[in-house]
């Protein structure tokens, strides 16, 4: 579906190798390896409790595998925390919402700029030339994505106050806002309509092809992930059952007997 | 309604509300009272509750960080404020003010440091530790009160430029111009990308992290900035209303006061605090009157003291309960409910009239 992309897929950026992640007796992940290379969009598929999010939280930071390496371009992560990483250049939504509820639209999408300001708190206090110029610099920058997104008018509003499949779009404005290499979202269409679903296919799309950003997206929607992805991880009980182009994993048969449930009927 | 991008956090009518409050502040009530009184019992200890409901607001209120103390490190900024005037006496006055900021502040952080590890009520109990530890250390050291044994120490005259401010009307400019300043910074912080950290650590901080906000350093500085700004205005608080120094006025009952300011005239406004503040301050002085003039003296001062404790602790149920936002949002509400009424009003006649 995608010729002469902009940004051809290239040299592996993300690689996953051999994480183990335990929590007490109960394995979430075991001994799971991938690559994720540049400019693809990469999904992660199972059933629910195969350990998705799981993995994504630890590439993010947030857990910390027992086994294992994470590299990225090249570097292993080490020592790892959400903010370290997030420097390195990997930004992220959440499977269950995390906006700053009482900011509104822009404020939210401004704080993934974050990385982008540089202004200490006394150069913020007095308001001087480089605060300034850094606020205006980032706020017409936060501008475009909000039209990017079609957001305009609810802008300034609160995001608590917004609905769900908005709220969704706000947070996938946000972690567009870091311009990081590689975003991670977990499952960014969980609880949209067939319409809604289509407009943020649209979106990741448009973003991968226009900024070149290394997508790696969690989804159940199967037919969503078939249709966008270049490459699908699929995980069961933790482990990786399949790896490689959407066609092939479709027709793979452990797929096919984990996740499609087809092979019982 | 959708307005204009901005491409900067403030409005035209932030600078028109702000001439307003200036020429109020520094023209028409100089102008208008002569009587001390009002300077000294009133508009004196309103603007230096305020600047600390400030610093109890940066910490609460934007970074979400239920901190409990504010009255510990206002006492660590009077004391330091005392020990600078009386051991630096080439000290100038805002140079004082200043120092005894970043002493409270060194102490905000010392007190923020649970902030890392617990939350909550919990975080709330573990700050507390600031106040009782403060005073303590004061009340312990003698070379803190200068070896004064009466314990009430008299705090030294405010001299500026060779010029000594002790009239009720040069205190009350001092401390205008101090919280003035302080208030402007403030409002950039928490309107800038320093206030959007602080809000994001509240609001949900594991997203905070991940967009790159340590959150060690985020929550240290709110925690040094309140600090800051309560040490500043315990030191205003002694040398321009208490005029003594005395560990005692600064006890936990103050820090809750604070607290109550705070929560009264809104969480996360800079003009809660100023509201909050003067509620705080003006109710007891309202009932008094009402208990004087109304029942000349018929009910007893214990009662009304009695009603006074009542009254609040209702309001602060009902504020958390109907407006967790506080005094500051409901007169936004007020103010805009005002707006949206008076413009169906001016076309109505015109309709009739065609």
């Amino acid at each position: 579906m995608m010729q002469a992309r902009n940004f051809p897929i290239g040299a592996p950026v993300l690689e996953v190798k051999n994480i183990s992640l335990r929590f007490g007796g109960v394995k979430a992940i075991t001994d799971t390896s991938f690559t994720v290379y540049k400019h693809e969009i990469r999904a992660i598929i199972g059933p629910n409790g195969a350990g998705k999010s799981s993995l994504l939280n630890c590439i993010n930071g947030i857990y910390k595998p027992q086994e294992g390496k994470i590299a990225f371009k090249g570097r292993v992560l080490d020592q790892i925390s959400p903010n370290i990483v997030a420097r390195q250049g990997i930004s992220r939504t959440f499977q269950n919402l995390a906006l700053f509820k009482r900011m509104s639209v822009i404020d939210n999408i401004l704080v993934g700029r974050k990385l982008h300001m540089s202004a200490n708190f006394m150069e913020v206090a007095f308001q001087l030339p480089k605060a300034r110029a850094e606020e205006k610099a980032n706020r017409a920058r936060c501008e475009e994505i909000v039209e990017f997104l079609e957001i305009t008018d609810i802008r300034d509003t609160p995001v608590g106050k917004l609905p769900y499949g908005l709220q969704k779009k706000v947070e996938l404005g946000r972690a567009l806002a870091t311009e990081a290499d590689v975003l991670l979202l977990d499952e960014p269409m969980a609880g949209m309509n067939v319409e809604e679903k289509r407009e943020m296919c649209r979106f990741i799309l448009k973003v991968n092809d226009e900024l070149g950003t290394t997508v790696v997206l969690i989804e159940h929607d199967m037919g969503v992930v078939m249709d966008i992805s270049d490459a699908v991880v699929v995980l069961d009980y933790g482990k990786v059952i399949a790896d490689g182009p959407p066609d092939t994993v479709r027709s793979n048969q452990d797929v096919i007997d984990a996740y499609l449930g087809v092979a019982h009927d | 309604m959708t307005s204009k991008p901005a491409t900067s956090p403030f409005a035209r009518g932030d600078i028109t509300n702000f001439a307003v409050l200036m020429t109020l502040a520094f023209l028409v009530i100089p102008l208008t009272i002569p009587n001390g009184y009002w300077y000294s019992s009133i508009l004196i200890p309103w603007l230096c509750l305020a600047l600390a409901a400030i610093g109890q607001q940066i910490v609460m209120g934007y970074a979400g960080q239920l901190a409990l103390g504010a009255a510990g490190f206002m006492a660590a900024g009077a004391f330091a404020c005392f020990n600078i005037e009386l051991r630096i006496p080439w000290m100038p006055f805002g140079g004082s003010l200043i120092l005894s900021g970043l002493i409270a502040a060194a102490f905000g952080v010392l007190f923020g440091l649970p902030s890392l590890r617990v939350r909550g009520i919990y975080l709330m109990v573990a700050t507390l530790a600031s106040q009782f530890f403060i005073i303590w250390m004061i009340d312990k050291f003698g070379w803190f009160k200068n070896y004064d044994t009466s314990g009430i120490i008299t705090a030294q005259d405010i001299v500026i430029f060779g010029y000594a401010f002790t009239a009720p009307l040069q205190m009350y400019l001092v401390v205008l111009v101090v919280v003035t300043l302080l208030t402007i910074l403030a409002i950039n912080m928490t309107r800038g990308s320093v206030g959007r950290n602080w809000m994001a650590v509240r609001d949900m901080d594991i997203a905070a992290e991940s967009m790159g906000i340590s959150l060690l350093r985020t929550k240290l500085q709110a925690f040094a900035i309140s600090a800051f700004y309560c040490g500043v205005a315990g030191a205003l608080f002694a040398f321009t209303y208490l005029k003594s120094l005395e560990p005692v006025a600064f006890d936990i009952k103050l820090s809750f006061q604070i607290l109550f300011m705070v929560i009264l005239g809104g969480l996360g406004t800079i003009s809660g605090a100023f509201i909050g503040a003067a509620f705080i301050l003006l109710f007891p002085v309202v009932l008094n009157t009402v208990g004087n003039v109304w029942f000349h003296g018929m009910v007893d001062a214990t009662v009304i003291s009695a009603v006074e404790q009542v009254v609040f602790g209702a309001l602060i149920i009902l504020f958390l309960i109907y407006e967790p936002l506080g005094m500051a949002k409901l007169w936004e509400n007020i103010r805009a409910r005002m707006r949206s009424r008076s413009v169906p009003k001016a076309e109505v006649p015109r309709q009739q009239a065609s």
